[in-house]
């Protein structure tokens, strides 16, 4: 029998507003541990949350993103369960009236574009972070840094129309691309500011009942929730196809082994006895405030890729590779302000300058080449001032010098040589000292040309103009 | 003179004619408790050495020719379950014997910008859960007017402080009538705010869409003094409201001339005592007298009240009292793994009936009982809520009973939790409606006092205080203080 997958993912993202969900302390990442902390947050007996105003307009931002209904009246709730890492042995959560319901994105797999829905989008406070004397199961004890306790978060959940392992990680570039440029959230996965819970069942082609479902957990980067479903998958078709029955459950990913294990049983599901939160008051969201929101969202990716692809030519490829984040969109919308030719600064931020950010674990926000410097010296290729080739070895000193390529080319004596006169006695030069090159020619040998361009460069210290070399050595050689 | 036998206004006029020091005053009530306390235990902690130091800032503070606030220099109590900063703050509850807050709630701070002396922490029914101080973790307070009696709870310390001279006032927290109760049994006023008009910051929850703070004291002035000094709005606390604060004492004497009072049928409950409902009859007449109207209503879904405030307190108790699970702070028992050591902190730390509530709360919010119980007690909780406002279209105030009986016997109802609930059936609807509610003194039965109470719409305290004082001026009872069998 043939299968059809169904994936539906559960994004946590940590808000990167100043201050916690319900009290004032920082939300600032690392610390000396339990320094970020009050009464509020350690959940002591009397205290009561206030909501940071933060946290609701960087949620309702959020909806407007992911074209969410913006909910008139919603309300928060507490979700009790028993954990040493949240304090007051609840967690303050959205249940039945979330800020965001109803919205969707549009994702870009093998060149086609798919909607994805989006079911909610809830505001809900972080726990604190336990460390282990030794592993989980053996350790003889355990300490709780509460620096993270009460860092907003936002949940979003999809809808089950994800069908591959591929559309989840896209979907979560989308997400994370969306969210960087409303500037809502730092999505660093390995800080934990963005994390994501995956559930997945098969069903018979077909079929439109959904099959029973399995929930990954412990995933941490996209590449790993793409890896953890396409396992998960395979586990799944072979247990099918062999008549077994999936067991409702939620599985952790192990990255090194590059498998999922059974963690608990989901059929002995917790009963967190949510009810409405007593200690604050359900939120009342003004219509205008949401378009005031509105109105000073920044352009959003899609809309950006379209733009760049309708004003500037670029391939629907080139432009979702520059758009993926707005530092990048940014750095390209600075390049072509400053002259750039729209499809060289692609090819030179797709090419160079991305491959010694990477080199460099860089983001493109501390990149040490101002675009204003990048521009100048694409222009100065345009011109034919220097060769592409010369450019390369320009932007490397730009990038480690810091100087503008004006100033480089001026000093290393790098600009092009196209002067006619001067070239034609260097071939002239060459050809007289190369006749078996020559004779190689003349006997058809096209290839020869080669070394003696070579010839020409190495005596030019790569600085001769490559067309106008090519050009007069075959005047000389034909004799035209 | 025994000054710890006057009202805070008049400590007040003597502070600020000189004719007494805060020091002195502040002795006068050291002293009395240090003979009364013994017998009646109104005290889970006494801040001796804070209070005098306090009083001595008054004085310098008057001596420097400066005003002072109405409570500046007077010494009063804070029920147990009200942070204060440095200073244990129990709930009377084994789990938090040791816990000493690292913060003040609201209400303590507010009380220290206005100069007041604070002489200690009173007891309470664990965590305020009870209704006679019974359930206290540590000891029982004692009736100052029969000290074989209850003085009511929860807030049972605050009310027998007042009453026996160990404080000028008091706070307590009312949830279902813990403040109006006591101020029943001990003969004194009480008063239970508008929900969200005393910020609840730092009052430690027992049912949070139902607790109010709210004061003692043993005249109507006073307690209109003491509600001016702790009202208003607070940011910390979400649920407070913003609406200014009065000063609730300027119009006490507007008397009750045309004011139509609401007479509650179901408040009189089959099985009252019936010299308490003669003395309130009585009371309702006198008012008349005065020049009130009389207007009988009925109020359908009080007979639903007990309930749905068992179903909505318990089940925001279960929640509240989640945190005390022996990690981060409170009592730690023993265990091998993390399951056990929370099992065995709560079972260690939580009395009984905390430990009964907290099973019934958890119950009622259970997956597949949640409709049943809390949603229907939600609902019913808003018809209750309709039947006050309907009736206050009609008329300015209810009266009815503080509770159907007098003060009972210590042990009398302990081991029937049932017959123990039924002593806050006239008070728990008023939490639920989140109206305001005093209770003052209108007579006795056989030696015990009655408490009567007024009801009014929300935010309606300057007016209740105005009934109040109209009543109390036409009689002596605030003038009577218990006479101590033990002591006096």
């Amino acid at each position: 029998m043939q299968f059809e997958t169904v994936i539906g993912l559960e994004v946590h993202t940590e808000l990167k507003t100043a201050s916690k969900i319900f009290c004032g302390c920082t939300t600032e990442f690392g610390g000396e541990q339990n320094t970020h902390v009050c009464p509020v947050c350690l959940g002591l007996p009397g205290v009561l949350p206030v909501l940071n105003e933060k946290v609701l307009e960087f949620a309702v931002r959020t909806g407007i993103a992911l074209n969410c209904k913006i909910s008139p009246y919603s309300k928060f709730d507490r979700k009790n369960y028993y954990y040493p890492d949240l304090p007051k042995n609840f967690q303050t959560s959205q249940y039945d009236l979330p800020i965001c319901e109803g919205g969707y994105l549009d994702i870009e797999v093998n060149g086609e574009t798919k909607r994805i829905g989006i079911t909610r989008v809830h505001m809900e406070e972080d726990a604190g972070k336990l460390i282990h004397a030794g592993t989980i199961s053996n350790s003889e004890y355990a300490l709780v840094d509460y620096n993270r306790t009460g860092v907003p978060l936002l949940e979003i959940v999809s809808e089950p129309d994800i069908r591959t392992p591929e559309e989840a990680k896209a979907y979560l570039e989308k997400i994370k691309s969306i969210l960087s440029y409303i500037d809502v959230s730092d999505c660093k996965m390995e800080e934990g500011s963005l994390r994501c819970d995956a559930n997945i069942s098969l069903r018979p082609i077909g079929q439109e009942k959904l099959g029973t479902k399995a929930e990954i957990k412990n995933v941490n980067s996209f590449k790993a929730v793409q890896r953890a479903l396409e396992y998960e998958q395979e586990r799944q078709d072979e247990v099918l196809s062999e008549g077994g029955r999936i067991i409702q459950e939620t599985r952790t990913w192990d990255d090194s082994r590059g498998v999922t294990l059974s963690m608990r049983n989901k059929e002995q599901a917790q009963d967190y006895r949510y009810f409405p939160e007593p200690d604050l008051v359900p939120i009342i969201v003004d219509p205008s405030w949401v378009e005031t929101i509105r109105r000073a969202l920044p352009e959003l990716p899609e809309a950006r890729k379209q733009r760049i692809m309708k004003n500037h030519g670029l391939s629907p490829y080139d432009a979702d590779v520059i758009t993926a984040s707005r530092p990048m969109a940014d750095y390209y919308d600075a390049l072509l302000a400053a002259g750039a030719e729209a499809k060289a600064a692609a090819n030179w931020l797709m090419g160079e300058v991305s491959k010694h950010l990477n080199a460099c674990s860089l983001d493109i926000r501390s990149c040490p080449v101002p675009p204003a410097n990048l521009a100048e010296m694409i222009a100065l290729i345009e011109k034919g001032t220097i060769s592409g080739k010369i450019a390369k070895s320009v932007f490397e000193s730009m990038w480690t010098e810091g100087k503008a390529a004006g100033v480089i080319i001026k000093e290393q004596g790098l600009v092009q040589m196209s002067d006619e006169g001067e070239l034609g006695s260097i071939v002239e030069a060459v050809i007289a000292a190369s006749p078996q090159s020559v004779a190689d020619f003349n006997a058809g040998k096209e290839k020869a040309i080669g070394f003696l361009v070579g010839q020409i460069m190495r005596q030019t210290k790569g600085r001769a103009n490559p067309e106008l070399v090519n050009r007069i050595l075959k005047e000389k050689l034909t004799g035209k | 003179m025994d000054l710890f036998r006057l009202k805070a206004h008049e400590l007040h006029e003597k502070l600020t004619r000189r004719e007494v020091s805060a020091v002195e005053i502040t002795q006068s009530v050291l002293a009395r408790t240090d003979k009364t306390d013994t017998v009646i235990r109104s005290f889970i902690t006494r801040t001796q050495d804070a209070a005098l130091a306090k009083a001595k800032t008054v004085d310098e503070k008057i001596a420097r020719g400066e005003a002072v606030s109405p409570l500046a220099g007077i010494p009063g109590a804070l029920k147990d379950n009200m942070c204060t900063n440095g200073v244990k703050t129990t709930c009377a509850s084994k789990m938090l014997a040791n816990f000493i807050p690292p913060y003040d709630a609201t209400v303590t701070e507010k009380l220290a910008a206005a100069d007041a002396v604070i002489v200690g922490k009173t007891n309470l029914d664990e965590f305020a859960m009870g209704s006679s101080t019974e359930n206290s973790g540590f000891f029982t307070t004692r009736n100052p007017w029969d000290t074989d009696r209850v003085p009511g709870g929860s807030s049972g310390g605050s009310g027998a402080a007042v009453a026996a001279g160990e404080a000028i006032w008091s706070l307590g927290s009312d949830t279902g009538g813990s403040i109006r109760l006591p101020a029943a049994y001990c003969g004194i006023v009480g008063l239970k705010p508008t929900y969200g008009r005393v910020s609840r910051y730092g009052l430690v929850a027992y049912a949070s869409s139902l607790d109010q703070i709210g004061p003692f004291a043993r005249d109507v002035r006073d307690c209109a003094t003491v509600l001016g000094a702790i009202g208003g709005y607070d940011r910390r606390d979400s649920t407070s409201i913003h609406s200014p604060v009065l000063d609730y004492t300027k119009n006490l004497g507007v008397g009750v001339k045309g004011l139509k009072i609401g007479l509650p049928r179901e408040y009189f409950v089959a099985g009252m005592q019936p010299d308490v409902e003669s003395s309130i009859r009585r009371s309702i007449d006198e008012l008349v007298a005065m020049g009130a109207e009389l207007v009988e209503v009925s109020m359908p879904n009080t007979q639903y009240a007990l309930a749905t405030y068992y179903l909505i307190a318990t089940a925001e108790a279960s929640s509240n009292l989640g945190r005390y699970d022996g990690v981060g702070f409170g009592h730690r028992g023993e265990g091998n793994d993390i399951v056990s050591m929370y099992k065995r902190s709560r079972a260690e730390g939580f009395g009984p009936e905390v430990q009964r509530r907290i099973m019934l709360g958890t119950y009622a919010l259970s997956s597949g009982y949640y409709d049943a119980y809390y949603l229907k007690a939600l609902k019913v909780r808003t018809l209750i809520k309709q039947d006050f406002d309907r009736v206050f279209e009609k008329v300015d105030v209810l009266i009815a009973p503080t509770a159907p009986t007098t003060a009972f016997k210590v042990g009398e109802k302990i081991e029937d939790p049932l017959a123990m609930y039924l002593m806050d059936v006239c008070t728990i609807p008023i939490n639920l409606a989140g109206v305001p509610a005093l209770s003052l003194p209108c007579g006795f039965a056989d030696g015990l006092p009655v408490g009567m109470q007024i009801i009014g719409p929300h935010l309606s305290e300057e007016k209740i205080l105005q009934v109040a004082y109209t009543f109390e001026q036409a009689h002596d009872y605030h003038k009577q203080m218990a006479p101590i069998r033990e002591v006096d």
